[in-house]
């Protein structure tokens, strides 16, 4: 038993290439985009937490769409951050649904308030209702800025290989 | 919540923001100024929790709801410190207004708890 000599040592490069594990979507002016979705992320999530934990008997349907609202906003947030065609996919996915959730949501508030029971007020909410009035209409305006930003990005060099069946859900 | 500290709170975490917003579109990369100033926000923040949870002994009852202010508190905790990570992930201009945006959210948070605590 003699010590083995470091044979593949020396001969590797010490530092490989710095490829970060992010997507060319959340480069640049998308990492803004990124910050206010995970910011929308964590509003829609907590505000779910707290209604689930206190209310939930008493409005379940703002609240299951106050939970699936938080659940999207965070997978759209990973999609934007992560690199590859898959979750360029989910990105649009995500966000298409965003948007018809808050055009959806904030029609029917208007329309037919009772199903929100309580109007307006915060603990029976959701981030659509209104059309995301209660987070300055930012709901409203992030899927469509999501959009445009994934339509510019998809030619991303670091993202799309010879896949390029990526306008789904356009 | 104690109405001046409110404001004091109010006032900083919204002049951090604008000034990180205003430099980050100016160009300027995060420094020891932006990234100082998203660090306090977060000392405010943590003097927030301290005295919500402090308060109520001094006579100081919140006529809100409790688990609702509470929860704004972690999620206005959890913010800066994210937004302070993800900053640092790549120290362009656009993480100075990533710092930025963060400080500004943590403001109307901030101005949210207050009125969930007087409710």
């Amino acid at each position: 038993m003699s010590a083995e000599p470091p044979a593949n040592l020396p001969s590797q490069p010490a530092a490989q290439p710095r490829t970060p594990r992010i997507s060319g979507r959340a480069r640049g002016l998308g990492r803004v985009l990124v910050t206010v979705y995970a910011i929308l992320a964590i509003g829609a999530t907590s505000r779910a937490v707290y209604q689930i934990f206190t209310i939930f008997h008493s409005a379940p349907v703002p609240i299951t769409l106050s939970a699936l609202s938080g659940i999207v906003y965070i997978v759209a947030t990973i999609a934007l951050i992560l690199p590859g065609a898959a979750w360029y996919r989910v990105a649009w996915v995500t966000i298409s649904f965003e948007l018809a959730g808050v055009l959806i949501v904030g029609t029917l508030s208007l329309l037919a308030p009772s199903i929100f029971a309580g109007g307006a007020a915060v603990s029976f909410g959701t981030v659509w209702s209104y059309y995301g009035l209660g987070y300055v209409l930012i709901p409203l305006a992030l899927p469509v800025l999501g959009m445009l930003w994934l339509r510019r990005t998809r030619a991303s060099a670091s993202d799309l290989s010879a896949d390029s069946e990526v306008s789904a859900g356009a | 919540m104690i109405d001046w500290f409110t404001i004091v709170e109010v006032s900083i975490a919204t002049a951090a923001g604008v000034l990180a917003l205003v430099l980050g579109l100016a160009g300027k990369a995060p420094g020891d100024l932006t990234m100082g100033a998203a660090l306090l926000v977060e000392l405010v923040l943590i003097a927030q929790l301290v005295i919500a949870i402090v308060s109520p002994f001094a006579g100081n009852q919140p006529t809100g709801n409790v688990v609702e202010f509470y929860i704004y508190v972690v999620a206005a905790l959890i913010i800066p410190l994210l937004a302070g990570f993800w900053a640092l992930v790549e120290r362009d201009r656009w993480a100075t207004v990533v710092l930025g945006i963060a400080c500004l959210a943590v403001a109307v948070m901030m101005v949210r708890m207050n009125i969930i605590w007087h409710a």
